[in-house]
């Protein structure tokens, strides 16, 4: 029982992380029919730029922001200069565009930092809560970290559920001549799309390296795992996709916990190739009815 | 009064649009008639800046219009609703709706969607619905519907009644005509569907490979037989 217990907390958080990760693929997705294979690195040189100022005694929770911030910026100018230049072309070149963004912020941030692991502090404690005498399988910043992914995931929902911003940012992605012609601004949205993606990969990125050890590639597994927990939830639906994360994080957790650690990437592949195979458009995919 | 003068466009080698000129004025329905590939959806889409004009110019109450960006198009009171019924499937009624005011005629007040509903009163029974539940009929009312939203003084209108029902046509036609009058609206209307057009039209513009073949009041148009056989099918 306990041991359930500490692996269902333990996937919980490992869930939270992937969320954050899936929801920053799938604002993408939704507003430019593009899967970010930068995603990971580009959340990696947001967190190398905390780590940064961290070593010159900057707060932690200034660095965090900054490193958000970074990420709001990279996000725009990789759109702006990387993928509007593609714009309207097959889509397969944008893509192999981002493969190679991946590639470059890897190699540069290898350059500038070098390829050493360091150690990334975390803002609370980062050994188990203790109940009674008894260890339970979650940490202060394991609940920080769910904390922080619900309020991320709440901002956008209110953002694009609420706000007028929101609903031009959502007719953009859906149909941008029919809004282009209703006065919207649809290259704006689309820039503020994928900013807003790299701000909620940048929270992604630090989550998982509080209180580890980061070096260049340390995102790397997030590229595989925020894709299949995206496409899990179906790439189109931020719900979908929050949701997909936490089963990822738990599957991995229970196999982790019960199995063995090696089995955890190959049963992430297996989930992957069951819902390509059953439910391709995702388990949580709106029935699109596109076009009709 | 909305004026094009003398409007060119093409697709590669392709005149599609050749030195079109005509006007549409205040509180008038003018339809723009003629056979499929006549180049009525290329005259919209050149005049939203949608297809790039390579001669000539549009003006809007005197303003010169050509090539504005067009995002802009809205707040100066100009609204296209394209072919095809453009909602945006994934949103419900009442976003479409909503959407619609958000870049409005530049000094205008806004549009309260219940007015929308009282225009549309199917619309109303439905506004949680999403977009892509509706029936065609219904689509069309929302496409109108959400280009009201802006405050347009301008209204141009890409085959409202393609793939509708007779009494569906008839309805939204009405409709058409008394937002004209009540409004002082100008409603560009283009359509194949001449005859039907034709009947809520003031006057009539009929294409042809791109150039302006006819330009007379609505009746004179409907009464000329050789005209109606040769470009208008009825
Ligand atoms: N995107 C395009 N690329 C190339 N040629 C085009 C394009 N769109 C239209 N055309 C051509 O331009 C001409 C005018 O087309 P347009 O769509 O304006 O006609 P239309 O009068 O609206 O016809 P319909 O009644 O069928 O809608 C046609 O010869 C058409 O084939
Ligand atoms: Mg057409």
């Amino acid at each position: 029982m306990q041991q359930f217990l500490d692996t269902t907390l333990g996937g919980l958080v490992l869930g939270a992380v992937y969320a954050a990760f899936a929801l920053a693929l799938c604002l993408i997705w939704r507003s430019t029919r593009i899967v970010n294979f930068a995603q990971a690195a580009m959340a990696m040189v947001t967190t190398y730029i905390a780590l940064s100022l961290i070593n010159v005694d900057v707060p932690y929770w200034v660095a965090f922001l900054a490193a958000i911030a970074a990420g709001f910026m990279l996000g725009a100018l990789v759109e702006r200069l990387i993928i509007r230049p593609v714009e309207g072309k097959a889509d397969l070149n944008a893509v192999i565009l981002t493969l190679g963004l991946f590639m470059v912020l890897h190699g540069l941030t290898a350059l500038v930092f070098g390829v050493q692991h360091r150690g990334f502090p975390a803002p609370v404690s980062t050994s188990a809560i203790e109940v009674g005498d008894t260890s339970i399988g979650i940490t202060p910043f394991g609940v920080l970290t769910i904390v922080i992914v619900a309020v991320v995931m709440a901002g956008l929902v209110v953002l694009f559920r609420f706000t007028d911003l929101g609903l031009r940012m959502r007719a953009s992605a859906f149909n941008g001549e029919v809004s282009r012609l209703l006065g919207v601004r649809v290259g704006r949205m689309l820039t503020l799309g994928w900013a807003l993606a790299a701000a909620v990969g940048a929270v992604a990125g630090l989550l998982i390296a509080g209180g580890d050890l980061v070096n260049p590639a340390f995102m790397d597994p997030f590229v595989i795992y925020g894709f299949i927990a995206a496409v899990l939830g179906g790439l189109d639906s931020p719900i979908g996709s929050v949701i997909g994360g936490l089963i990822l994080g738990l599957s991995l957790s229970y196999v982790t916990g019960y199995v063995g650690e090696h089995l955890a990437p190959l049963v992430a592949l297996g989930i992957l190739m069951l819902v390509l195979l059953v439910r391709p458009s995702g388990l949580f995919a709106a029935a699109a009815a596109r076009r009709v | 009064m909305f004026a094009v003068e003398d409007l060119s466009a093409a697709y590669g080698p392709v005149k599609a649009l050749n030195g079109v000129s005509f006007t549409a004025d205040r509180g008038q329905v003018t339809a723009v008639l003629g056979a499929n590939g006549a180049g009525k959806t290329t005259l919209l889409r050149t005049v939203s800046g949608l297809v790039r004009s390579t001669a000539g110019s549009v003006t809007l109450d005197g303003k010169d219009i050509t090539r504005t960006a067009t995002e802009k198009l809205t707040s100066y009171g100009l609204s296209h609703v394209p072919e095809g019924r453009g909602v945006i499937a994934e949103l419900t009624v009442v976003e479409n709706l909503r959407l619609g005011g958000l870049h409005r005629a530049t000094g205008s007040e806004p549009m309260p969607i219940e007015r929308i509903f009282e225009l549309f009163p199917r619309l109303g029974e439905r506004r949680e619905a999403t977009a892509h539940m509706l029936s065609g009929g219904e689509r069309q009312m929302l496409v109108i519907g959400r280009a009201l939203m802006a405050r347009p003084t301008v209204l141009l209108l890409d085959e409202p009644s393609l793939g509708l029902a007779p009494r569906v046509v008839a309805q939204i036609f009405d409709l058409l005509r008394g937002l004209v009058q009540n409004e002082h609206l100008t409603v560009v209307l283009v359509e194949q569907n001449a005859r039907s057009a034709l009947s809520i039209a003031d006057h009539g513009v009929v294409l042809n490979l791109g150039k302006v073949v006819a330009s007379a009041p609505a009746a004179e148009l409907a009464a000329d037989e050789q005209l109606r056989h040769a470009y208008l099918g009825f």
